[in-house]
């Protein structure tokens, strides 16, 4: 291990000082963004994940046709390849709409890229998760709630969606750890400037791989080990209601 | 209930508006270092040969630049899809190329060398390599032309993402050769790693492969652009700017930079 | 849509995927093998081995593949120079194709995340079971053996398709490293003939028949264990 260290008994490199000659404030800076482009595109993940879930359990024909293909796609194809691909069609596609509105093409930065690619991918299992969940709330409550005149609308939202999100968080919870880990995906694309990117950057500018894939990797593991210890307080909260026998 | 639907289209729309970039020219570049040409150092800004250059010419065409990273085995295509509107990253012009995109004026040439074990045989040829492994960074110039020249006499190649990693398993001993630039190596054999190897010399031209220079790719259809980079290069050079820029890096003598008149 | 590339890069396809359904299938064989014990020790071993066991999962399982593949890979590798005599005595060592260090990462990957689960599967094995089986005078080997280890296994197993499908896709990660995988094929079509979507799309396809073989392949297997419903 001593090998690891900078020659001379001092135990912090200086590579991996704060400041101009060290690399901690870029790992942290990247933890940071791995953080946010992590949970932006798990907001956008569940803000799909809903319609795809109504879509395939209330939705008519077509509407089950699409979110089928959706997940079915999705869920068959290597995150990586999803990101290559859906890193040029979807910006394509976002500058096509940005032409036709008049606002000219829009640049569409990497780590905007990055959120809307994994939260697409992410809006499919999210839509499992959630159609998961929603099967699982007694039929009875749901008839209950029509009996009173609820709308379709209405039941959705007062009844089955309070009432499916503690079967759903243990999903969640798995695919918020999962898209952490995910966000290191986005080096292929060269954008982002995640933790990863900025371990390789390091690594390369100072030729100390093993010592940046090693700090990198402590980084993850805090960041998914406080998520754990976080999520199962809160699986604990939504689930108070809950009979302990359920 | 209300609050978390809100919350979530909040937060979806924060993501989408917050970080669309507007500038006035973007140009692309390889997101894996290339010292001595474009690299981010430790305070996270870019730095380089090239990056000044780049500067220096949008400040000719008064115009404001960024430089965006992207991985280099897709940037033609991200070019193409529009994802920047120019290629600032020693990008060889060659033949193949330039059936997909337009080039401008070339702003720097130098010449691409094997390098090797020092001491190693300097007098090479395709059947030195016999063998032996040679690494390259995929999908450049230089790659192309280990797979014409040194593949068909017996030598067998490794393809990595970026520079930095060739020169990683050089060091590592995981490969005996490495084909690439001659200025893009130089820090690298310049540093306390690199003692351990030395550039046995330059190979033999060809100039459809390899290309006649680095130049700004650019789009096809952007003809005006290209024209305005062009003017750009040519009163860069004028006053001496890529020529300060090469003595600043103490690269003189090594590239031939865009010429002046 | 252009497909003219694909007659010429077939056969670098099919050597590729090769390469890839080699990686799978021995890094799941041997993985599930290890599995077994690292899952074992976590429920049943001294505080050192399950401390060392928990914290190998932990690692495996939250942190991205692709850092234990590069820790691995490149990370040993800028070790080398640094130990004297290497490049003297252990040229072969050094020379190791990064295929094999690749191996070993998706290996011990899929025997992180297999283990948690074979921890799980021990734990639910109902404790009357096992004192029965001591009850008949079964050493503790014994009862490993004949009672606990199959019936965690054969608990496993519904989970096995989901988890192989899950390391199938993992699989392009093999890319980032200097190994010719499927994924390194298609991106050198792509530098290649420059198209940006056409291998990738070529590429999908592969990957969702062969999610859809793994599927059927398992649902036949699982239509053989007896299980009582």
């Amino acid at each position: 291990m001593v090998a690891v260290f900078q020659p001379g008994g001092n135990m912090i490199p200086e590579v991996l000082t704060f400041g101009r000659t060290g690399f901690a404030d870029e790992l942290l800076r990247g933890a940071l963004m791995t953080v946010y482009i992590a949970a932006a595109a798990f907001m956008l993940g569940l803000f799909l994940g809903q319609f795809g879930a109504m879509a395939k359990l209330y939705g008519g024909p077509i509407s089950r046709l699409v979110a089928g293909f959706y997940t079915t796609v999705i869920r068959g194809i290597p995150e990586l390849v999803l990101i290559l691909f859906l890193f040029f069609a979807g910006t394509r596609g976002i500058s096509a709409v940005g032409q036709a509105v008049g606002y000219g093409p829009i640049q569409v930065n990497g780590t905007l890229a990055a959120i809307l690619v994994l939260g697409f991918v992410q809006g499919a299992y999210s839509t499992e998760v959630f159609r998961g969940a929603i099967l699982a709330v007694p039929i009875g409550q749901i008839e209950a709630a029509r009996a009173f005149g609820m709308s379709r609308f209405q039941t959705f939202y007062r009844i089955i969606f309070p009432a499916m999100l503690p079967n759903a968080i243990p999903g969640l919870a798995n695919l918020w750890l999962s898209v952490i880990k995910d966000t290191s995906l986005i080096v292929v694309t060269g954008a982002g400037g995640e933790l990863f990117q900025a371990t390789k950057t390091a690594a390369g500018f100072t030729k100390r791989y093993f010592l940046f894939y090693l700090v990198s990797g402590i980084i993850y593991l805090v960041l998914t080990l406080t998520s754990n210890f976080l999520l199962v307080r809160l699986e604990r909260y939504v689930r108070r209601s809950q009979s302990k026998l359920a | 209930m209300k609050r978390f639907k809100t919350l979530l289209i909040a937060a979806a729309a924060f993501a989408a508006f917050s970080s669309v970039a507007m500038a006035d020219i973007v140009f692309g570049t390889d997101a894996a270092p290339y010292p001595p040409f474009t690299s981010q150092n430790a305070a996270g800004e870019w730095e380089g040969w090239e990056y000044e250059a780049m500067l220096g010419v949008c400040a000719e065409m008064n115009e404001k630049c960024t430089m965006v990273p992207i991985a280099w085995d897709g940037i033609i295509p991200a070019l193409l899809e529009k994802k920047f509107d120019g290629i600032f990253g020693s990008m060889a012009m060659n033949d193949k190329r330039k059936l997909q995109i337009n080039f401008s004026e070339m702003y720097y040439d130098s010449t691409t060398v094997v390098i090797g074990p020092k001491g190693g045989e300097k007098n090479f040829t395709p059947e030195t390599f016999n063998g032996k492994t040679i690494g390259i960074q995929a999908g450049t110039s230089n790659a192309n032309y280990v797979e014409k020249y040194y593949v068909p006499t017996g030598a067998i190649v490794k393809a990595y993402k970026g520079q930095d990693e060739v020169n990683a398993d050089l060091l590592a001993g995981r490969i005996d050769f490495i084909v690439a630039d001659a200025v893009a190596l130089k820090p690298f054999l310049d540093s306390s790693e690199g003692a351990c190897c030395d550039v046995l010399g330059a190979v033999p031209m060809d100039v459809a492969i390899l290309g006649n220079g680095v130049g700004v790719g650019l789009r096809k259809e952007d003809t005006a652009l290209l024209e305005k980079i062009n003017a750009a290069i040519k009163a860069f050079a004028n006053k001496g700017g890529f020529e300060a820029l090469s003595k600043k890096y103490k690269l003189e003598g090594l590239m031939l930079t865009a010429a002046k008149g | 849509m252009r497909w003219e590339w694909l007659p010429k890069y077939l056969p670098n396809l099919m050597f590729g995927l090769g390469i890839t359904l080699q990686i799978l299938v021995i890094s799941v064989v041997v993985g599930f093998l290890l599995a077994i014990p690292v899952g074992l020790s976590q429920v049943n071993g001294s505080r050192f081995s399950k401390t060392i066991a928990g914290g190998f999962c932990s690692y495996i399982r939250g942190t991205p593949l692709l850092t234990q593949i590069w820790l691995l890979y490149y990370g040993i590798g800028s070790l080398f120079p640094l130990i004297p005599g290497m490049r003297e005595n252990y040229m072969w060592l050094i020379r190791l194709d990064a295929y094999w260090y690749v191996l070993l990462a998706f290996t011990l990957s899929f025997a992180g995340y297999e283990a948690e689960i074979m921890r799980g599967a021990f734990l639910s094995v109902p404790k009357g079971e096992l004192e029965a089986a001591r009850a008949f005078g079964m050493n503790s080997g014994k009862v490993l053996r004949r009672v606990w280890l199959p019936s965690a296994v054969l608990k496993v197993l519904p989970t096995l398709a989901g988890e192989v499908i899950g390391q199938l896709k993992s699989t392009p990660l093999i890319f980032t490293v200097p190994v010719m995988d499927m994924m390194s094929v298609t991106s050198k079509i792509r530098q290649d003939t420059y198209l940006t979507y056409e291998p990738l799309l070529f590429l999908a396809a592969i990957y969702l028949i062969l999610t859809f073989f793994i599927t059927r392949l398992f649902a036949y297997f699982e239509s053989y264990i007896p299980v009582r419903r």
